[in-house]
């Protein structure tokens, strides 16, 4: 059976971004109705071209999840688009306050999308919150 | 005619492995086996459940000098 996950992206902290990341990329590539929405400080780190380090909440972002082999949260989000047909969908009112178009992020995002679209489309979905 | 496949996913951590493995598979053709290799031991778990919920098959799973080989079949 298909399950519809919906997460709100959020945080700009590693932890947080890189658990979404693994979320989304492991359910989308098994199946999984997948659709991530980006919103304020989790937004920058999907600028094209932004390899900017994220800020850490502990050790974890600061230096476990820095070690070799440990996919980038970058790269999670985009094979949950291209293994799963996740959807990544940014924010408008963060697409707005920051002063980006369509195209300024991520190959993999969708349209700038409004939260009522968002909810419309969540109907029914586990929301989970990052 | 099958081809076997070996996907060297050793020293990567989840879900680095699984998600070698689930890129292979949409690669391969009805028929193909892919053994992956991983050194992280949530794949010990991990595939076997992808396995079953996608629908494919699962040959064998063993550990060997602390690598586990997974070995699945593409069955759709």
């Amino acid at each position: 059976m298909t399950n519809k996950i919906s997460i709100i992206c959020l945080s700009g902290e590693h932890e947080k971004l890189q658990m979404a990341a693994m979320v989304a990329s492991v359910g989308a590539a098994s199946g999984d109705e997948v659709t991530v929405f980006f919103s304020m400080n989790a937004m920058k780190y999907f600028i094209r071209g932004n390899e900017e380090v994220v800020p850490a909440q502990g050790e974890f972002g600061s230096t476990v999840l820095c070690r070799e082999g440990v996919p980038s949260f970058r790269d999670l989000f985009q094979q949950a688009a291209e293994l799963g047909d996740a959807a990544l969908l940014p924010c408008s009112m963060a697409m707005d306050l920051l002063e980006l178009k369509d195209g300024d992020l991520m190959g993999e995002f969708g349209p700038s999308t409004g939260l009522t679209k968002f909810l419309s489309d969540a109907e029914g979905a586990q929301i989970i919150t990052f | 005619m099958s081809e076997h496949r070996v996907i060297d996913a050793k020293n990567t951590y989840c879900p680095g492995p699984l998600m070698e493995l689930i890129r292979h598979v949409k690669q391969a053709e009805v028929g193909d086996t892919l053994e992956l290799l991983s050194t992280d031991s949530g794949t010990a778990n991990d595939v076997p459940e992808w396995v079953a919920k996608i629908g494919h098959e699962l040959l064998s799973s063993e550990q060997i000098d602390d690598v586990w080989h997974v070995t699945v079949k593409k069955v759709k």
